[in-house]
């Protein structure tokens, strides 16, 4: 997984580029983690225009996330889900939790 | 119903191997020629299943993890996932969505995916022998032959 993380004044985006599944999801998370642990942004982006596939490991990487935005009292949205990984989120009803865009 | 063509697949249980499983099963089925998001519930369905298997079956250790896949006239393709584990002590609690006992990077939600992006999901464990996990995927008629 490749992960270009930007610190904007409007808060943190992520770009999410390539195949996100049980084998990569752990250093994912580990990485996002401690970017938004060393900046403690008020709203993180995860822009996911680049994922090629997901399986419900990606689940897990963006109910992470979620949880670790709560944590520093911030907010998280994803953005640019592509069709393969919306129908995976909505099976799992992420898509009530979390605000897609 | 016989089968038009079957392949099996034998890997380790290593997670690179993931991608790998997923690819090589949607490779065999365009040969029924699916739509792009027939193929990528069997790739989304294949991913979850061999994960369990790579996560679960074997803790602490490599193991084997076959895979069978058979197309049938119908359009219709089988696949069979298949560990020498520890198995699943109580299915229908593992099916629950959000049950794991994996690590924070797991989401509980496999089974429930596989159910939902398959047309039939039939799962058999025994402790000490293994998991097995059957899944039938019908695509649609083609446009032109409705």
């Amino acid at each position: 997984m490749n992960l270009k993380i930007y610190e904007k004044e409007a808060g943190m985006e992520i770009y999410m580029e390539g195949e996100l599944d049980h084998h990569g999801a752990k250093d994912t998370m580990r990485r996002i983690n401690s970017a938004i642990d060393a900046s403690m942004p008020q709203t993180c982006v995860l822009d996911m225009s680049g994922i090629g596939f997901m399986d419900s490991s990606g689940i897990a990487v963006v109910l992470g996330v979620y949880r670790r935005m709560e944590e520093v009292s911030g907010s998280m949205r994803v953005r640019n889900v592509p069709v393969q990984a919306k129908k995976v989120f909505k099976a799992a009803g992420v898509d009530r939790i979390v605000d897609f865009e | 119903m016989q089968p038009v063509n079957e392949m099996n697949l034998e890997f380790p249980s290593r997670s690179v191997n993931e991608g790998f499983a997923r690819t090589a099963v949607a490779c065999f089925a365009a040969q029924l020629d699916p739509t792009i998001d027939e193929l990528n519930d069997i790739k989304t369905a294949v991913s979850e299943a061999v994960t369990n298997s790579i996560v679960h079956a074997y803790p602490g250790k490599i193991g084997p993890i076959h895979i069978r896949a058979r197309i049938f006239e119908d359009r219709s393709i089988e696949i069979v996932v298949k560990d020498k584990g520890i198995g699943i002590p109580d299915i229908e609690q593992a099916k629950k969505p959000l049950f794991t006992t994996g690590n924070e990077e797991r989401s509980g939600m496999g089974f429930t995916i596989m159910d939902s992006f398959t047309d039939k999901l039939v799962v058999r464990s025994r402790p000490g022998y293994g998991t097995t996990v059957k899944m039938l995927k019908k695509m649609l008629p083609f446009a032109g032959l409705k």
